[in-house]
């Protein structure tokens, strides 16, 4: 289990490549990667701040939540902070289990916690000036499909 | 007491300060936000409309009510948008 907040890229290959690396036992291996999504190209790139004494807790706390939840075999978190532009990478989450049905679902889970509990801020910068995104209903409808934690 | 106030996003931006160290006697996180309010306009301008205001506690994601008894930090920011 890992957890990275980092303001390099990082390379999805080398990082799957790596939490397998020896094993044998895992059969199922479930990665997500979100990028920095271009506006129908008026977006300059974005600022991503983030609160470093709780970022770490809280996505330790979300980590264990699913580890709680699924039987992983492994788990990877890596979401970088600062200056992004359009196409680049933002995040990844990756999960191994014995079977794809846990692998998948941990991996939507941490990225629905993540979403609206991991304490992060985007700002985008276009043409027009910087905005601060706003939260997403649809991002507190996902969090929602999940039964609280125990 | 003495605790550290954090502000992050736009509230960092609207009360132009990232952190500062606050010398209170507020008993919850809505007293603080009231006292706070009542120092200056930007301030009240932040806390404007709290529906849109999250608070941590010590690192952990809190409510108005909380009581600030042995607290050391306190944190204020919007909506989480990572991902």
């Amino acid at each position: 289990m890992a957890i990275r907040v980092q303001t390099a890229d990082f390379d999805i290959g080398s990082e799957l490549a790596a939490l397998r690396a020896g094993r044998r036992d895992i059969g199922a291996l479930v990665s997500f990667t979100g990028l920095v999504r271009d506006l129908g190209g008026a977006l300059r790139g974005i600022e991503l701040e983030h609160y470093p004494a709780m970022t770490a807790r809280a996505l330790a706390g979300i980590e264990a939540e699913a580890r709680g939840r699924w039987p992983l075999q492994a788990s990877l978190v890596i979401h970088r902070f600062g200056q992004l532009a359009p196409g680049e990478q933002i995040m990844m989450v990756a999960t191994a289990a014995e079977h794809r049905a846990a692998a998948f679902a941990a991996a939507e889970f941490l990225m629905d916690y993540l979403k609206s509990r991991a304490p992060f801020w985007k700002k985008e910068t276009t043409a027009t000036g910087e905005v601060w995104v706003d939260a997403r209903a649809a991002d507190a409808a996902a969090l929602a499909r999940w039964a609280p934690p125990s | 007491m003495t605790l550290d106030v954090l502000y992050f996003a736009w509230l960092r931006e609207r009360i132009g300060l990232p952190s500062e160290a606050v010398e209170t006697e507020a008993a919850t996180v809505a007293d603080l936000v009231a006292e706070l309010s009542a120092r200056e306009e930007r301030y009240a301008l932040a806390f404007a409309d709290m529906a849109a205001v999250r608070v941590a506690v010590d690192q952990e994601l809190r409510d108005l009510a909380t009581p600030l008894a042995g607290a050391r930090e306190v944190a204020f920011f919007p909506p989480m948008t990572g991902g």
